[in-house]
């Protein structure tokens, strides 16, 4: 069996991990580029959201390279998400690609995480119980590294001395890790990117804005689709931070084992006053970060969705009230399979705009104060 | 002078008006509802709604628009599910943030939870939305069941006795859209017109589209899923219509994943014609009757040449 899944960001890192361990042999597809979009918007409904053109794209791609299998988490949920694969396994049967889809249920209770256990097993004859959890335990470990290493590199690029350095490291650290195998040899290839980040020359007393992103969690994830806003504002001198990240929505599933602690209840807690309710998707999230993200002093914010995503239109139905009431910069990004990058680019530039005068501004009041 | 309660003729409205009209009369209160969809109802909602809400969300926030200085409350429950372990779309859940961060000088707001997922307990939110105007249990409980008895009957009004006539074309498609028929520019008398039965999926057995909607295997978790899929594979079977017109909305990420998935599903197994219309708030009417036209046309044709094969394979469908 050779098992192939889609992208959410740097995930396929210990997704390949995993399987590698299981000796399940992975086959990893590219990154996701234009031609990843180009085949997946062919075969895809229209009026799908991007997520799910990206998605099918992928598997594709990986079929090309071999793979008879696709792994995928489905979940149930409000959201269109849980649906994909069932819609994405019609397509492909329509067009011919003999593939067998092997889905797990998202696992936010003990059931759900024994039928993902169960699952693996399956897939992996010859593993045990034993094996499986421990897998799984690496996994969950090398998702939270992979995710502090990009927060890493978020911190020191706007402060790099020699420009282009974190983005040439990080693309050296792809390129290494995909060719990697296993566990042990991964984490050392992460470890040493550890210490090679942290060996940057920087610029420490830099004053950097600081601007988060909040939104729908695949397009937060997947640089492709968001056109590398990561890099381009971190080349502009900015820190950005991710307000949602693959381990912390994995470690929200896992919330119901006692020792797990996620940031569910204090996001939930600080969206109440405009959002008192989860209504599906990330739009709670959305809401709960930047409330918190104003009180940490946060510059700005940059919301990002898909066209027709659901749960995050009523998100952005509220947005200008926050934007009002908290005096906090928010910009919306609608994407889609058409998102050009030079208006895109325009938009991004205006708001950095206001971002910049609105801290000068404050700047300027504490001056005043001091003196 | 009675207390006014407004209910904005949109959305829900359609599935529900009978048991939240009759329910507020006879708790005494002035039951106002906005007046069909119009022009101007199109234009305020699509001013005051978020840019990229669907047409159906727009329109509800133009019907709020119409009602506001009406009324002293509006009702607009928060619905979280209608059918148990069935999950509806989430911009209802989120219909009370949308209107109250959208439209300004609201009236009090009634944003009760409605959530029939886990088990049937209509009656106990009912009761909480009494309590704000009367407090007697008594005869909260009397109006419920009273306007619920007139819900059931006019459901079942609803339902089509099994006729195996001829001339029937379905229109699929969400209840708001297919109910209102200035969204739906007309199209069940355009249908009538031309001399066709227009059935709706609404008029089927919920028990029989549950059954059938067991056919398809993925897993169908949304309410409206379950009835379209199910009327899609109960069509099949029974052969009851000529051909299946889907009227979906542009920027509506449900109807994206059920229209692709019926149509999949009727062209792969049958050779009823099909057609997917999209509604938009710019869509003129012109374009929408051309397309209607040649499909009702090519409807009557096939049923000249019965014997006609199509030469595209097994298949006829328009786009
Ligand atoms: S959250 Fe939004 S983008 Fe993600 S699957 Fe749902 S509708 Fe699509
Ligand atoms: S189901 Fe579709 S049409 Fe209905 S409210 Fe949701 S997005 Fe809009």
């Amino acid at each position: 069996m050779k098992i192939t899944f889609p992208h959410m960001g740097t995930t396929y890192i210990p997704v390949k991990m995993m399987l590698d361990e299981l000796n399940i042999e992975a086959i990893l597809p590219p990154n996701s580029n234009k031609r990843t979009l180009e085949i997946g918007t062919k075969i895809s409904p229209e009026a799908i959201c991007v997520p799910f053109k990206i998605i099918t794209g992928n598997i594709i791609e990986g079929i090309e390279l071999g793979a008879n299998t696709v792994f995928m988490l489905t979940g149930c949920g409000p959201c269109r998400f849980g649906i994909f694969s069932c819609l994405q396994e019609e397509i492909l049967k329509d067009i011919g690609y003999p593939v067998e889809f092997i889905t797990a249920d998202r696992f936010s209770n003990y059931e759900g995480l024994k039928e993902f256990i169960d699952r693996l097993k399956e897939v992996s004859e010859s593993n045990s119980t034993i094996k499986i959890i421990n897998t799984i335990r690496k996994g969950y470990k090398m998702l939270h590294e992979v995710d502090e290493l990009a927060e890493l590199t978020n911190k020191i690029r706007p402060r790099e001395v020699r420009k282009g350095e974190v983005d040439k490291k990080w693309f050296n650290f792809e390129n290494e890790i995909r060719k990697t195998y296993g566990y042990k040899a991964m984490m050392n290839i992460i470890n040493k990117y550890r210490y090679e980040f942290n060996n940057i020359e920087i610029d420490q007393d830099k004053d950097c804005l600081k601007i988060g992103l909040v939104g729908e969690i695949y397009t937060i994830l997947e640089s492709y689709i968001n056109l590398y806003i990561e890099r381009k504002l971190g080349n502009m001198g900015i820190e950005v931070v991710r307000m949602a990240s693959a381990s912390e929505f994995v470690k929200e599933q896992l919330d119901f084992i006692p020792f797990l602690k996620s940031d569910k209840k204090k996001i939930y807690r600080a969206a109440a006053r405009y959002l008192d309710i989860p209504i599906g998707g990330h739009a709670i999230h959305t809401i709960g970060n930047i409330i918190r993200g104003t009180n940490e002093g946060f510059d700005g914010f940059i919301h990002l969705l898909p066209f027709t995503c659901m749960p995050e239109i009523v998100a952005g139905s509220i947005l200008p009230t926050i934007e009002k009431e908290q005096n906090i910069p928010i910009l919306s990004l609608v994407l889609d399979e058409m998102t050009g990058e030079t208006g895109y680019m325009t938009r991004i530039e205006a708001f950095i705009d206001v971002v910049q005068k609105r801290r000068e501004i404050k700047n300027e009041g504490k001056r005043l104060y001091w003196n | 002078m009675k207390t006014k309660i407004g209910i904005p003729r949109a959305l829900f409205y359609y599935e529900f008006a009978s048991l939240w009209v009759n329910f507020f009369s006879e708790l005494g209160l002035e039951v106002i509802i906005s007046p069909k969809t119009n022009k101007k109802i199109i234009n305020d909602g699509t001013i005051a709604a978020v840019d990229d809400a669907c047409i159906p969300v727009k329109i509800y926030h133009g019907h709020v628009i119409n009602l506001r200085n009406k009324v002293d409350y509006l009702f607009i429950p928060r619905i979280m599910g209608i059918t148990k372990k069935e999950y509806i779309c989430p911009k209802f859940c989120g219909l009370p943030e949308m209107i109250k961060y959208s439209v300004k000088d609201l009236p009090k707001l009634i944003n009760t939870k409605i959530d029939l997922m886990k088990k049937d307990n209509l009656l106990n939110q009912m009761l909480e939305v009494g309590y704000i105007f009367i407090n007697d249990k008594k005869r909260i409980v009397e109006a419920y069941h009273k306007a619920k008895a007139i819900y059931d009957y006019e459901k079942s009004k609803l339902k089509l006795p099994l006729v195996n006539n001829t001339n029937n074309v379905v229109i699929m498609g969400h209840p708001y859209i297919l109910s209102d028929d200035y969204l739906n520019m007309n199209i069940k008398a355009k249908l009538k017109k031309a001399g066709l039965n227009y059935l709706l999926p609404e008029m089927f057995d919920d028990d029989i589209l549950t059954k059938y909607a067991k056919q398809y295997n993925g897993k169908v978790f949304w309410y409206f899923f379950h009835q379209m899929i199910g009327t899609c594979f109960y069509l099949l079977e029974q052969k009851l219509v000529e051909g299946i017109i889907y009227l979906s909305s542009f920027g509506c990420g449900i109807d994206s994943v059920v229209a692709e998935t019926v149509e999949r599903n009727i062209r792969r197994n049958c050779d009823i014609p099909f057609m997917l219309l999209t509604i938009d708030e710019h869509s003129g009417e012109g374009g929408f009757n051309t397309r209607l036209e040649a499909f009702i046309d090519m409807l009557k044709w096939r049923k000249q040449n019965e014997n006609y094969i199509s030469p595209y394979g097994n298949y006829l469908y328009t786009r």
